[in-house]
């Protein structure tokens, strides 16, 4: 489903992801985790092209991700994604941001995606809300809209970017149901996150990074109780106290 | 194990004098011995202003009248603005045909309310003011049916309105894209927007004006006339067009990254991300500035006096050369302003409210 080959970045001198490889199969859940400036959140966002790479291929469900404008959308219209910060359009009601891929990048006509829209509100509870703006919802309830309103999109592939980190304590688990129970449904899912917990339930596969590399790649199961790397163990050793 | 129920306290009214308008006058006005004074001696200032001004206007004015009433009046001789209405609203307009100006400018004012009132969808709504220019322009201008009227014939408020309703429609269109222009990511398009304003606001107005009516027809083939007021009316929208593309470049920059971002990875393309997500919300922010781009541009529509165009203001002190009326200047320009400010304040208004409707959405 997603082909990384030897994927390098540089922000100016600085070398961002060095020769990243990596492969993804169709239903398969990666959390990738590492400390911050590892170089995580810029992998997950060359997938969509958020950022560009300088060197290596990226493959998207067949698509090579490079300068060609159609490529580009074609891979965004089937990768969804979530970000630290939501970024849900302030200008439209919760529904509107629902509709607006559906019915311009998809061309549905409107009352179908309404339709559409309204049953994912209802998947991640927050039906009733749909005429308010997203300043008036909980980060909690803003982060479950932009959920579905990349689900609404039907895209084949998640890309999470740190959903809970910018959430109050108690709106995590709110968040983190939603996102187990897309993992549950064979949804291909990348997701770059601190919660280790929601990583062991619902990971094929363990990614870690730090310095921009890919440090070590195994199941949740010996990740956690067997690493490989001391790298990987002293990181461990912080975040689970 | 039993646990024993939070209930949260009641909320309780505030303390009694914590509210009402006595209050309010008390704590804005008269709080303590400096505010007091502070209180009075404005109130005095105000009084001693008002008082002389109030009899100029209404107490010794003169409202029916002729010329020579006036002069025995000591006030205002409003009679003289009374006696020449036609002149400050339609200028050197043909009288006989003066029903084409004034459905022109009822049109306007019925476009302004529907705008103001929000009847209609945007879309709609700028449908609406491309047709009343278009439809205001064949009915002053004349042609196609109509008996044609040059333009060295149009004049008063409707050539101030011409000129800043017109000027507005294309200014804030044209600003938006030379402020995309120049964010844009491609060098050429940023740099010839770039130029474009920072050209133009280096040069004041009134040499634009000078330089659309005397070097435009230089660059125009042989064949093409424009009117006076055609070229003038080119000039202003340039010089708007600069400024309102930095407003709207602000508000550009202000907003968040992660919206571009967010539009992008919804698979949107540039256009469909400025035009649903990213402008819609940087307008909506500089409102304010941009509002008062629309003021600054309508009176500075005035300067077109330089190049003997009879505006507005230009005709108000035209009527002052009446042999008739002489020695009425001041009631003139008081008028020509009272009508300004109620303009511009009604422009201003309007974008309170706009702002308003915004904000609500953020709470």
């Amino acid at each position: 489903m997603i082909e990384l080959i030897d994927v390098n970045k540089w922000y100016g001198h600085f070398h961002a992801l060095k020769s990243i490889n990596l492969s993804i199969g169709k239903g398969e859940r990666i959390v990738v985790c590492g400390p911050s400036g590892s170089g995580k959140s810029t992998l997950i966002r060359c997938i969509n092209r958020l950022e560009v790479h300088q060197r290596g291929k990226i493959i998207v469900d067949g698509v090579e991700l490079n300068d060609q404008m159609q490529n580009i959308m074609a891979v965004r219209r089937e990768v969804g994604m979530c970000f630290q910060q939501f970024n849900l359009f302030s200008h439209l009601t919760i529904l509107d941001n629902l509709i607006l891929g559906p019915v311009w990048v998809r061309e549905m006509p409107r009352r179908q995606a309404v339709n559409l829209a309204m049953s994912f509100l209802e998947r991640v509870g927050i039906a009733d809300q749909q005429n308010k703006y997203p300043g008036q919802l909980s980060g909690g309830q803003q982060q479950r809209v932009a959920i579905a309103r990349s689900l609404c999109m039907s895209p084949k592939i998640m890309l999470f970017d740190e959903p809970t980190s910018s959430l109050d304590p108690e709106m995590v688990k709110e968040v983190l149901d939603v996102m187990e129970e897309l993992a549950r449904e064979g949804l291909t899912m990348i997701c770059v996150t601190h919660e280790m917990g929601f990583a062991r339930s619902i990971a094929d596969r363990m990614v870690f990074m730090d310095g921009g590399e890919i440090v070590e790649e195994s199941p949740p199961s010996e990740f956690f109780s067997n690493p490989k790397m001391d790298r990987t163990l002293s990181f461990l050793n912080q975040i689970l106290h | 194990m039993t646990l024993s129920v939070f209930q949260p306290a009641p909320d309780l009214p505030p303390p009694p004098g914590q509210t009402g308008l006595w209050r309010f006058v008390r704590e804005h006005f008269f709080k303590d011995a400096t505010s007091s004074v502070l209180t009075v001696l404005g109130l005095l200032f105000i009084y001693s202003i008002a008082e002389p001004l109030f009899s100029w206007f209404f107490l010794d004015a003169v409202f029916v009248g002729d010329a020579k009433t006036c002069n025995q009046a000591d006030g205002a001789c409003w009679a003289f603005v009374g006696s020449q209405v036609k002149l400050f609203l339609f200028g050197p307009f043909p009288r006989d045909i003066l029903w084409r100006p004034s459905l022109a400018g009822g049109l306007l004012a019925a476009v302004f309310a529907v705008t103001a009132l929000r009847l209609v969808s945007v879309r709609y709504m700028v449908l609406l003011w491309c047709a009343l220019v278009l439809v205001s322009y064949w009915l002053i201008g004349g042609g196609y049916g109509l008996q044609p009227v040059p333009s060295t014939k149009w004049g008063g408020l409707m050539l101030t309105l011409l000129l800043a309703v017109v000027g507005i429609l294309f200014s804030v269109p044209i600003g938006i894209m030379l402020a995309l222009g120049r964010r844009s990511k491609f060098g050429t398009i940023s740099f010839l927007s770039t130029a474009i304003i920072e050209g133009t606001r280096g040069i004041p107005l009134i040499t634009i004006i000078f330089m659309a009516t005397i070097l435009l027809p230089l660059f125009l083939s042989d064949g093409v006339q424009l009117g006076t007021v055609f070229r003038v009316q080119i000039g202003i929208i340039l010089f708007s067009s600069a400024y309102i593309a930095e407003v709207v470049r602000g508000g550009l920059q202000s907003i968040n990254r992660g919206q571009h971002e967010a539009a992008n990875a919804l698979g949107l393309s540039y256009w469909q991300t400025t035009g649903l997500v990213i402008l819609p919300q940087a307008l909506a922010k500089v409102l304010s500035p941009l509002i008062g781009r629309c003021i600054a541009l309508l009176k500075d529509t005035t300067l077109v006096i330089v190049i003997g165009l009879l505006d507005f203001l230009g005709i108000a002190k035209a009527a002052a050369q009446n042999p008739e009326w002489l020695g009425f200047e001041a009631e003139a320009l008081v008028f020509t302003a009272a009508v300004f400010w109620v303009m511009c304040f009604g422009l201003s208004r309007y974008g309170r409210s706009l702002e308003k409707t915004g904000a609500e959405k953020n709470h």
